[in-house]
């Protein structure tokens, strides 16, 4: 449900430059770190007492109020902050600035798959040299995996996105579903809703490359296996297998609406009934409370389906922020990371604004936000189901060195089975050959796993 | 509409094209001759071109009522109603005026963002492309043909495939995320230039040239005083294409610029759709239906009013290429 698969020319040839530029610098080597390089944390401390201008690139909607608490705690310090788009029109920005050699902020959000592109072609800053990695019992298992990349921190986790199920209680009531707890009873709620209402569906996927991929991590998959520029590429491994066996049938059955998600008619279908579930990140309560206010006390919260009973979990969604190599005064924003996602204050404003859902295991396990009842959700305490969803995540997930490019064909390869109702499989097949050519052409060595 | 032109030759712009040409000794006659030779013809009907017609004229304003419409509706109402009905609220105006306020009214700024553009961008695309379309065709001189070659290679380069390369270029002398990252490519209009050329060619005869040089009128005089009104409906065209191409401008403004006060109204309301996605999404449907709507008036106007400059200035162009 993460990232929008329509795919629009323009923002194709646009990730495709950028990626181009990812290995062309990957490959020149470790240049030499920017102008304001190296430090430890009295540094950090003494950079903030100093003051000075930094940039800030975002688009989360608490950015402000957060920037704002900021300045008032360090009143020498200025950030600029700037939203240059929404994700990867941020990553083309960021992109060519990186290739450009300058025009980077000095700290940037980035999404956790986003994350070994930028930090491959070497424009993050290592905040091991702050002492950071100091920070890592802070952070709960999954977002942090997700910053540490090929023995580098490179960002502080900002949100997380364990995964869960949300469900339209109001329509599982009606027509007498019980609430599926395994991925065959969820095909059978499938076949249930849709016969008993033929414009109702379990959910909406159409081909999304966030949402498939977080299905093959809770499946066990690894299909990307990353080593330095060596990448094995496997989408038929035996997780992938295992995902694709239980959503083909509801592919092939014609069992998903095809509405495209963040379209005014997905959030339509949230509000009226026509989704009846959704398997995303626990990032969506604040979503659905102010955006689809119609159906308040109808949603509830359950643990995500398993295979065999036997609880696992993924990440969907997230953001990290990061310092850039290109930032004049690295000790300065490190220094402001630091406090934007591992201080109570910030955290605090960046949750009550309904930004998504924290990352700090203080945050999380705290009693006031565990206890939290919503009446959006009917008084359920929905917090205790998505923390305990947090501690099922599986470790060791890679994404590509060039996940941001790979997502952008995912419509035309594996949404292609979508949208002819055929099994996932050929797709998948399809994706990866795509994905082996192309990286290959980018300077990377890339081979078919088994 | 162009139609219309051919064969009612009382367009007075039109008669002067045609009488220009013959004056100037031209082979080639311009469209205005062809409803010359059938004056009393009536067009016949054509029920097979009449529905093709018809639908082409559906398929034009159906994403214009939806516009329309959908800008009256609440978000609410965007999510529960029909696409092409109106809701249950008539928003309208609680629309147009959050549209201007949302944000510190970031909207007005973008819109002021974008006449910038336009008016300079534009603007100097126009007087550029007249006064090198006007030289290169009135006057001789080495390596004309090789311009010719550049300008219409030129006219073959896509803007887009041009727009990292110029990204590039920008970033190393430090014009990224400044006006004139958009301002300065929008100047070059390739197609602009052509039009002119050919254009001049026949609207201003050689001879009047002449004869002005005679009286002793410098060029710049000649220009001013003669030419600029020949070739009046050339430059209009020119500017309505240029005018067109910088309003809705989006790729280049897109990635030249990461500063959102320098943003054009294409790329803003481009963000504002991207806020409905992902974590933390706030979307905001109905103030981009009626941020679109407002940004399409001053284009509509601006047809209405250089209207029939445009048909005459189009049939010219048209019969020279």
């Amino acid at each position: 449900m993460k990232h929008s698969t329509r795919s629009s020319a323009l923002r194709r040839l646009a990730s495709v430059a950028a990626a181009g530029a990812v290995v062309a610098a990957a490959l020149v080597g470790c240049s030499s770190s920017g102008n304001g390089a190296g430090g430890s944390s009295t540094d950090v401390n003494a950079a903030l007492k100093e003051g000075g201008t930094i940039t800030y690139w975002t688009w989360t909607p608490a950015a402000k109020a957060q920037v704002a608490a900021f300045e008032k705690a360090y009143p020498k310090v200025h950030v600029k902050l700037v939203n240059a788009g929404t994700n990867t029109t941020e990553y083309t920005k960021l992109q060519n600035a990186v290739k450009a050699g300058k025009g980077a902020p000095d700290v940037a959000q980035v999404e956790y798959y986003a994350l070994p592109q930028f930090a491959l072609s070497d424009s993050l800053v290592d905040l091991k040299q702050f002492g950071f990695d100091k920070l890592k019992k802070d952070f709960s298992v999954g977002p942090w995996g997700n910053v540490n990349v090929q023995g580098k921190l490179v960002g502080l986790p900002q949100d997380s996105g364990p995964m869960a199920m949300f469900y339209n209680k109001t329509v599982f009531d009606k027509y007498g579903i019980s609430v599926p707890t395994t991925w065959a009873e969820y095909v059978d709620a499938a076949k249930k809703l849709h016969t008993a209402d033929p414009n109702a569906y379990i959910t909406s996927d159409s081909g999304d490359p966030g949402f498939a991929t977080s299905m093959i991590w809770q499946a066990g998959g690894h299909p990307f296996k990353v080593d330095g520029t060596k990448v094995t590429i496997n989408l038929q491994d035996s997780g992938t297998k295992k995902f694709t066996s239980v959503w083909n049938e509801l592919v092939e059955n014609k069992l998903l609406s095809q509405t495209p998600g963040w379209t005014d008619d997905w959030y339509k279908g949230l509000g009226n009934g026509d989704i009846a579930t959704l398997i995303t990140g626990a990032w969506m309560p604040g979503v659905l409370e102010s955006s689809v206010p119609q159906a308040s006390g109808q949603w509830a919260v359950a643990p995500i389906p398993t295979y065999d009973g036997k609880a696992v979990n993924a990440e969907n969604g997230g953001s990290s922020e990061v310092v850039m190599k290109q930032s004049k005064n690295q000790a300065l924003a490190a220094g402001f990371l630091k406090w934007l996602n591992d201080s109570k204050q910030s955290v605090d404003i960046f949750v009550k604004s309904g930004g998504g859902f924290p990352s700090t295991v203080a945050d999380q396990n705290s009693d006031s936000f565990l206890n939290q009842a919503p009446a959006y959700f009917a008084g359920q305490k929905i917090n205790k189901v998505l923390v305990d969803g947090a501690k099922n995540v599986l470790p060791g997930w890679q994404y590509l060195p060039y996940e941001v490019y790979a997502n952008s064909i995912f419509a035309d390869t594996v949404g292609q089975s979508y949208s002819s109702a055929t099994s996932l499989d050929s797709g998948l097949e399809n994706w990866q050959k795509q994905l082996i050519s192309y990286g290959n052409q980018q300077g990377f060595t890339v081979k078919a796993g088994s | 509409m162009t139609s219309a032109t051919t064969t009612t030759p009382t367009d007075a712009s039109t008669r002067r094209t045609d009488a220009s040409a013959r004056r100037a000794g031209g082979i080639r006659r311009p469209m205005g001759a062809v409803g010359r030779r059938r004056p009393a013809a009536r067009p016949r009907r054509n029920i097979v071109l009449t529905i093709v017609m018809a639908l082409f004229v559906v398929y034009s304003f159906v994403p214009l009522a939806w516009l329309l419409i959908n800008a009256t509706k609440t978000q609410g109402d965007l999510f529960s109603t029909f696409g092409l009905g109106f809701g249950h609220h008539f928003a309208l105006f609680q629309n147009i005026a959050e549209t201007f306020t949302y944000k510190d009214g970031i909207f007005l700024h973008w819109f002021g963002n974008t006449l910038l553009y336009v008016v300079v961008g534009a603007g100097g695309a126009t007087l550029l492309a007249t006064l090198a379309g006007y030289g290169l065709a009135k006057f001789a001189f080495r390596g004309r043909r090789a311009v010719f070659a550049v300008v219409l290679g030129a006219i073959a380069v896509p803007g887009t495939a041009l727009a990292v390369p110029t990204f590039l270029l920008f970033s190393q002398i430090g014009l990224t995320n400044t006006p004139w990252a958009i301002i300065l490519p929008s100047l070059i209009s390739p197609f602009g230039l052509y039009l002119v050329w050919t254009f001049a060619i026949d609207a201003v005869p050689t001879e009047v040239l002449e004869a002005a040089r005679m009286d002793g009128a410098s060029e710049l005089r000649t220009f001013f005083t003669i030419s600029l009104k020949l070739l009046a409906p050339g430059i209009v065209t020119v500017l309505l294409f240029a005018i067109v191409a910088t309003w809705n401008n989006y790729f280049l403004p897109l990635i030249m610029l990461s500063d959102p006060t320098w943003y054009p109204l294409t790329v803003g309301l481009s963000q504002w759709s991207a806020q409905a996605t992902g974590v933390g999404a706030q979307p905001i449907f109905n103030l981009v239906i009626t941020g679109s709507l407002l940004t399409i008036v001053p284009i509509v106007v601006a047809f209405l009013f250089l209207q029939r400059y445009w048909q005459s200035g189009l049939a010219a162009g048209s019969v020279k290429s």
